[in-house]
C-alpha cells in the first residue's frame, strides 16, 4: 500500500517537472498558427538580428577556440601552484550574474575604464560579451577532454619521434576531439542567447548591435507575434544543437558527461 | 652495438632508486612493485627528469645533469613498449606501425603476423596482439635501445608462456641493448641474460639467472628467485661441511663456508620426498606434516614442515601426499647454499 502510494507520488512530481519545463516552449508554437510565424521571420528587425547574431556569435566562437584551446591544454597538462586557483577563475563568468558581467566589462573596456577602449555599444562589444559569457563552458570541457588523454599515449608519441607540437595534432587534438566538439556546441548555444552581458554592454542598436534575444526583447512591447517568431527560431537552433551534440559520436567516449538518449 | 649506460639516482616516494649498470645485451631489473623499476626506463626515454645522473649510448650522452645535456625524448633513439601498451586508439593498427616509421611497416606487420589486422583499431584486438602491433611500431622508429615495461604483465597465462617464447627469440635476434623491467623473476630468467634484483632503490644483485639461483647474495634475492629460506646459526664441521642449527631445532649441513646467523638456501627442485625416512647420500633430512599441494602445470609444489619441495605429478600421485600426513624433505649438503643476513 505504502509502496504505490510512493510510486504514485514519484509518478506525480516526474509529470509535473516535465510539464513545467516543457510547456513554456510549446506554447511558443502553439499561440499563433506556423504559418504567421514563419512570415513574421521576413521582418527586417528578424533578418538584422539574425545577421548580428550570426556574425557575433561566429566571431566569437573563433575566439573561444583560438585562445580557449591553448589555455584549456596548458591547464591540463601542468601542475603548478595556483593551478586550481586559475581553474576558478575561468569558470567563474559560468555563475556571474549576466549584469554584473556586463558592468564588468564596462568597467574594464568602456572609455573612462580600465583600459580605456570605444568598444562599448559596437558590434566588437557584442563579441566581446558573448566571448566571456560562453568560453567558460568551452574551457571546462576542453580541460576535462585534455586530462581523459592517456599520458602515456603522449609519451609513446614522443618516443616514437614525434615532437611536442605533432604530437598535439595527431596524438592529443583527435583523441579530445569529443570533448572540444561537446565543449564547443554548449558554448556556441550559450553564446547565442546571450542577453544580460550584452544589453548592458553593447545595448540593443537594430542590425549594430541587436542579437536575437534582444530582438525577442525589443519587440516584445511592439510586434508581439515578431517576438514569437524569433522565440521559436532559437528554440529551434538550440534544439538541433543539443540533438547534434547528443548524436556526436565520440561526444558520449569522452570525459564530458550528458545523459544519454538511449 | 652501442651499449646502454646508466648511473643515476632517482627520488622516489620513499626512497631513492640508485642505478649504474652498462646493458649490452638483454637486462632485465626485477623486483617487487613500487621499486621504481617503470620510473627508470622513463628516465632512459628522457620521459622523466633527474637532479643526477647519466645515461649514455656508446659515446652519445642522452642525459649528463652535471654538463646540463638532457636530450628530449624524440631525439633518443628509444623503442619502449609500455605496460597497457599505449598504442594509439584512433589509428589503425597500420597507422600505428608508421607512425614510428614509414620505411618498414609491411615488412614489420608480416614479421610480427598482424597484416592481417592492418585496418583494424586497437580495441578489437586481443592482449598478444596489441602486444605484436606496440613491438612492430616500437622498432619502426629503428631504434638504438628497447625499453620493455613489464611485457608480459597484461596476458593472461595462456597466452604470456606462447608470448614468453616469441619475445625471447625475438630479442636475441634483434640483438639490441635491452632493458626490461617485471615483477616476475621468472619471466625475467626467461627473456634476460642478466637480471638485476632491485629493492628498496637498490641493485641487490646482477647476474646471469642461473647464478643468481647458484649464489644468491643475500636472503631478498634468495627469496626472489624462489628459494626456500630458512634461518640458523652456523658453525664449521669437519669434512669441510658447515653444521646449521636451524631456529625449529633441526641440524643441516651445506658444503658453503658459513659462521655464525645465516639464511639456508634450498631450492624447490632440489628437495625429494619420501613418505619414510631413507638413508642415502643425501646429508639433510626434515620430518613434517604435508602442509599444501598445489599443483603448477605438470609438477606439484608440496609444503612440508618450513620447506617447499617441487616434484613431478606422478611422484605426488605415487606417493599420495596429502595435507596433515607425515613426510620426509631431503637435500643434499651441496644443494644447501648459505647467505649471511
Amino acid at each position: 500500500m505504502r509502496r504505490a502510494a510512493a510510486a504514485v507520488v514519484v509518478f506525480l512530481a516526474t509529470f509535473v517537472a516535465l510539464g513545467f519545463l516543457a510547456v513554456p516552449v510549446l506554447a511558443i508554437f502553439t499561440r499563433v498558427s506556423p504559418g504567421r510565424l514563419v512570415a513574421q521571420l521576413g521582418n527586417p528587425v528578424v533578418t538584422d538580428a539574425l545577421a548580428v547574431s550570426a556574425k557575433t556569435t561566429l566571431a566569437a566562437q573563433a575566439l573561444v577556440l583560438a585562445f580557449g584551446t591553448p589555455a584549456a591544454w596548458m591547464l591540463a597538462s601542468r601542475r603548478f601552484r595556483g593551478r586550481s586557483l586559475l581553474v576558478t577563475l575561468v569558470e567563474l563568468p559560468l555563475v556571474l550574474p549576466p549584469a554584473v558581467a556586463g558592468l564588468g566589462l564596462l568597467a574594464a573596456f568602456g572609455r573612462t575604464g580600465l583600459l580605456h577602449t570605444s568598444f562599448p555599444f559596437t558590434q566588437t562589444a557584442v563579441v566581446l560579451a558573448v566571448a566571456f559569457v560562453a568560453s567558460p563552458l568551452y574551457v571546462r570541457a576542453a580541460i576535462a577532454a585534455f586530462e581523459g588523454v592517456d599520458e602515456n599515449v603522449v609519451a609513446a608519441s614522443r618516443t616514437l619521434g614525434a615532437g611536442p607540437v605533432r604530437t598535439f595534432f595527431r596524438v592529443v587534438l583527435p583523441l579530445a576531439a569529443g570533448g572540444l566538439g561537446a565543449g564547443g556546441a554548449l558554448a556556441f548555444a550559450r553564446g547565442l542567447g546571450e542577453f544580460g552581458a550584452t544589453i548592458m554592454f553593447a545595448g540593443s542598436l537594430r542590425g549594430v548591435t541587436q542579437t536575437l534575444p534582444l530582438a525577442v526583447y525589443a519587440e516584445f512591447d511592439v510586434n508581439f507575434d515578431v517576438a514569437l517568431a524569433v522565440s521559436a527560431l532559437l528554440v529551434l537552433i538550440s534544439a538541433a544543437l543539443l540533438v547534434t551534440l547528443k548524436w556526436l559520436p565520440s561526444a558520449s567516449t569522452s570525459r564530458f558527461r550528458f545523459a544519454t538518449s538511449s | 652495438m652501442a651499449a646502454l649506460g646508466l648511473d643515476f639516482t632517482l627520488p622516489l616516494r620513499d626512497f631513492e632508486l640508485t642505478l649504474a649498470l652498462d646493458v649490452a645485451r638483454t637486462v632485465a631489473l626485477v623486483g617487487p612493485s613500487g621499486a621504481g623499476k617503470t620510473s627508470a626506463l622513463r628516465v632512459v626515454a628522457g620521459l622523466a627528469h633527474l637532479a643526477r645522473g647519466r645515461v649514455t649510448l656508446g659515446d652519445e650522452t642522452w642525459l649528463d645533469t652535471e654538463r646540463r645535456v638532457d636530450l628530449r625524448p624524440e631525439e633518443r633513439r628509444v623503442g619502449l613498449v609500455f605496460q597497457e601498451y599505449a598504442l594509439f586508439p584512433h589509428l589503425t593498427v597500420r597507422a600505428n606501425v608508421a607512425y614510428g616509421g614509414r620505411d618498414r611497416v609491411d615488412e614489420l606487420l608480416e614479421r610480427f603476423h598482424i597484416s592481417h589486422l592492418a585496418d583494424q583499431r586497437p580495441a578489437r584486438l586481443s592482449g598478444g596482439e596489441r602486444q605484436r602491433v606496440a613491438l612492430a611500431r616500437a622498432l619502426a622508429r629503428d631504434p638504438a635501445v628497447l625499453l620493455l615495461d613489464e611485457p608480459l604483465s597484461a596476458l593472461d597465462a595462456h597466452t604470456k608462456l606462447q608470448v614468453r617464447g616469441e619475445l625471447s627469440e625475438l630479442l636475441r635476434d634483434l640483438g639490441l641493448p635491452t632493458l626490461l623491467v617485471t615483477h616476475d623473476y621468472e619471466d625475467a630468467a626467461a627473456l634476460a641474460d642478466e637480471v638485476g634484483v632491485v629493492v628498496d632503490g637498490a641493485l641487490r644483485q646482477l647476474a646471469p639467472p642461473a647464478e643468481l639461483v647458484a649464489r644468491p647474495r643475500d636472503t631478498f634475492v634468495a627469496s626472489f628467485t624462489g628459494a626456500n629460506l630458512l634461518h640458523g646459526v652456523a658453525r664449521r664441521a669437519g669434512d669441510d661441511l658447515t653444521e646449521v642449527r636451524l631456529r625449529e631445532g633441526e641440524q643441516l649441513f651445506s658444503t658453503d663456508a658459513g659462521d655464525g646467523e645465516v639464511g639456508v638456501v634450498v631450492y624447490p627442485w632440489e628437495v625429494s620426498v619420501a613418505r619414510a625416512h631413507t638413508v642415502d647420500s643425501a646429508l639433510n633430512v626434515l620430518r613434517g606434516e604435508v602442509g599444501s599441494v598445489v599443483a603448477i602445470g605438470n609438477r606439484v609444489r608440496v609444503r612440508i614442515g618450513p620447506i617447499t619441495a617441487e616434484v613431478t605429478a606422478a611422484s605426488a600421485e605415487r606417493l599420495e601426499l596429502a595435507r596433515g600426513g607425515i613426510a620426509y624433505a631431503t637435500f643434499k649438503a651441496t644443494g644447501t647454499r648459505l647467505v649471511p643476513l
